[in-house]
């Protein structure tokens, strides 16, 4: 796997020599050198323990007295009105539109990005294959920010005649209802997120295909498969795994992203009648959030925000843990 | 960033897929797709078309991933580079430029992001290092299961909830002010998990017989991990840690909540507004419609993907002549 998500799935894989690496061994003397040196190892690794507690204890230490005020049911509520004497405050809107938007980034971005990864390790010319490659790494690096201002300055005006198509032809699906709002729309939002995220797929898809073992391929091969066959049948199904955590962790992306979308979004209007139409505006749990860093006053107007993110980190935990649980069930395969 | 392409041993076999299909024109067997389209009978002829098919949409996904794609470079390079070759850009900063004028710098973010990711790097390296030992060399039963997945959740964090986690402890607990270094400390919640896992692939790959040759002398763990594990596998760490630097560079959420941007030279972490790349292309957001705020903003982006790109290649560089020797 890659550092693009710094997640790995090596752990207890066999080293390159086939062996298991070094576990438990009894090497350490006892000496001060020895205690000092694996005491600071053994530190550091716990430190990184007590930082997740810590994480998750002071966001709901500071989300409950929130809560606790709240006026507005949190999970079904629309209204965004934190402060004051009577503050009321729900996720609904926030919910719907970041994970859609991060459902419309999968639906394009895995598909494209399998198959940019499959094209690279199977289809390419061979000497397409590095500069591509290296290509789709150094996107994968640039900073979300700048997608998000290209979103904002290059592709919205690009988008927009798209958008008004589809709502001319298809506006009587609820999905794609015309709502009077162009630029920051879900939909837009959805497609900027799948740019950003579609490097990330590609990346790791493509080192997992690379790993296709060559005996797999050579024998669908030797059975007579054409090469589509061929990758049906040995390149795709030995990728799958790795391609499940590598799409699990683009929607980590997505579902977090901030910057970019707070450069796009449209905020809605207090009061706007619900809407299904993913042609509609709406804030991100992110992009709520950072939008009004400068709101950070009063503690339970922070708090409202702590408990926003809350949702958010959990959300992304449970990603984070299908992806964990998808590499840990590989791994029992491989080994 | 992919680096485990990188970081791989020196590849001196040939890639397994040239192997059985690189040629695509000749598979085994002598069919080509085209071949097969005109001399198989029926059944045979819907398998060709399929594998024609899916030639096609692969090409087709490339292209169509490569539009956006280059499109961005494009279209920040096109519209960044001649803030650029300005006189100030490099020595200048914004103090007293508005959003409608034209010219002023870029040096204080540039120096504001890079102190900024020092700091960040220092606090963040060693912990995530001795991390990384500490699960490779030491790590046994439950506590290293629990630190790695605790790694896992930890690079999940999304950059805004580190950043609100901050603003608990740091802001809302301690009563600190926003500051540079807050948003620092943000950061560094974000780079340890890169650290961790670009450490412990390379110390994997750390021959076994090196540690047992050193064992073998009689030389204590804590040395051989030093003097022997490290360094065998330092310059991979390097890279590690510079892609673990040139991501958390561009980082905008915990800035956005923890250090408010600043037009002046600002050198104090501690106190005050912060100056900073990411900030800096954020603080023209409304008015990019104005040209002149639209060209800073280019301008910026262009700055942070080169200062990003001069981390990933000097990383690869120092991946590719350091790599582990089999």
């Amino acid at each position: 796997m890659s550092t693009v998500t710094g997640v790995s799935a090596a752990d207890q894989t066999p080293g390159p020599d086939g062996r298991r690496p070094l576990q438990a061994d009894h090497a350490s003397t006892g000496r001060v050198g020895d205690r000092l040196f694996g005491g600071a190892a053994t530190v550091s690794g716990v430190f990184v323990i007590v930082l997740v507690t810590l994480i998750a204890i002071f966001l709901i230490v500071q989300a409950v007295p929130a809560l606790m005020d709240n006026s507005a049911n949190f999970f079904t509520s629309r209204v965004w009105a934190p402060g004051g004497e009577q503050p009321a405050f729900g996720i609904l809107e926030f919910l719907w539109t970041t994970v859609t938007a991060s459902a419309i980034a999968m639906l394009l971005s895995v598909p494209v990005g399998v198959a940019v990864a499959l094209f690279l390790t199977q289809y390419a010319p061979t000497w397409m294959r590095r500069p591509a490659a290296s290509l789709v790494d150094l996107l994968a690096a640039v900073p979300s920010i700048v997608y998000g201002l290209w979103g904002l300055i290059a592709f919205a005006p690009v988008f927009k005649p798209v958008q008004s198509f589809i709502e001319d032809k298809l506006g009587w699906f609820p999905l794609f209802a015309p709502t009077g709002i162009s630029g920051g729309t879900i939909c837009f939002i959805g497609v900027v997120l799948a740019i950003m995220v579609l490097p990330i797929v590609t990346a790791l898809s493509r080192e997992v295909f690379d790993q296709t073992p060559t005996a797999h391929k050579e024998g669908a091969l030797a059975l007579g498969a054409t090469q589509w066959e061929m990758i049906r049948t040995s390149v795709l199904p030995f990728g799958r795994p790795g391609v499940i955590s590598a799409s699990m962790l683009a929607l980590g992306r997505a579902l977090g992203e901030t910057i970019a979308v707070t450069f796009l979004v449209s905020a809605l209007a207090d009061g706007n009648p619900w809407s299904w139409s993913l042609f509609n505006g709406g804030e991100t749990f992110a992009s709520k959030i950072a939008n009004n860093a400068s709101e950070f006053s009063n503690p339970n107007k922070t708090g409202a925000y702590i408990a926003a993110g809350l949702v958010l980190f959990v959300l992304t935990f449970v990603v984070n843990s299908i992806a964990r649980v998808v590499i840990e069930r590989r791994k029992a395969f491989t080994e | 960033m992919s680096t485990a392409t990188d970081r791989r041993l020196p590849d001196d076999r040939v890639p397994d897929d040239q192997v059985a299909s690189g040629d695509t024109s000749t598979p085994p067997g002598g069919r080509s797709g085209r071949d097969a389209l005109s001399e198989m009978s029926n059944p045979h002829r819907a398998r060709a078309v399929k594998d024609v098919v899916a030639r096609v949409v692969m090409w087709a996904a490339f292209f169509l991933a490569v539009v956006p794609l280059v499109w961005i470079l494009g279209t920040v390079i096109g519209k960044g580079f001649h803030m650029l070759t300005t006189s100030t850009w490099w020595t200048g900063n914004q103090r007293n430029v508005n959003s409608d004028d034209f010219g002023g710098g870029a040096r204080h973010a540039i120096e504001g992001t890079l102190q900024m990711v020092g700091i960040t790097a220092l606090i963040a390296v060693p912990i995530g290092i001795l991390t990384a030992v500490y699960l490779v060399e030491y790590g046994r039963g439950h506590l290293a299961r629990v630190i790695s997945f605790t790694v896992d959740i930890l690079s999940g964090v999304p950059s805004i909830v580190a950043a609100l986690f901050i603003y608990a402890i740091w802001v809302t607990a301690f009563g600190f002010s926003r500051s540079g270094f807050a948003a620092a400390l943000a950061l560094v919640l974000l780079m340890i998990p890169v650290i961790v896992r670009s450490t412990e692939e390379m110390l994997k790959l750390v021959p076994n017989e090196l540690r047992e040759a050193s064992y073998a002398l009689g030389v204590p763990k804590w040395a051989t991990v030093v003097k022997i594990v490290l360094r065998t596998a330092f310059s991979g760490i390097v890279t590690g840690v510079l892609l673990g630097i040139a991501r958390v560079m561009g980082e905008t959420a915990p800035l956005l909540i923890l250090a408010p941007y600043t037009k002046n030279f600002q050198r104090d972490l501690f106190n005050g507004n912060f100056p900073t790349l990411p900030m800096m292309i954020n603080q023209d957001r409304g008015d990019f419609a104005l040209a002149t705020a639209a060209e800073r903003m280019w301008g910026a982006a262009l700055t942070l993907i080169l200062l990003v790109l001069l981390l990933n290649v000097i990383g690869r560089v120092i991946a590719h002549f350091g790599a582990v020797k089999k």
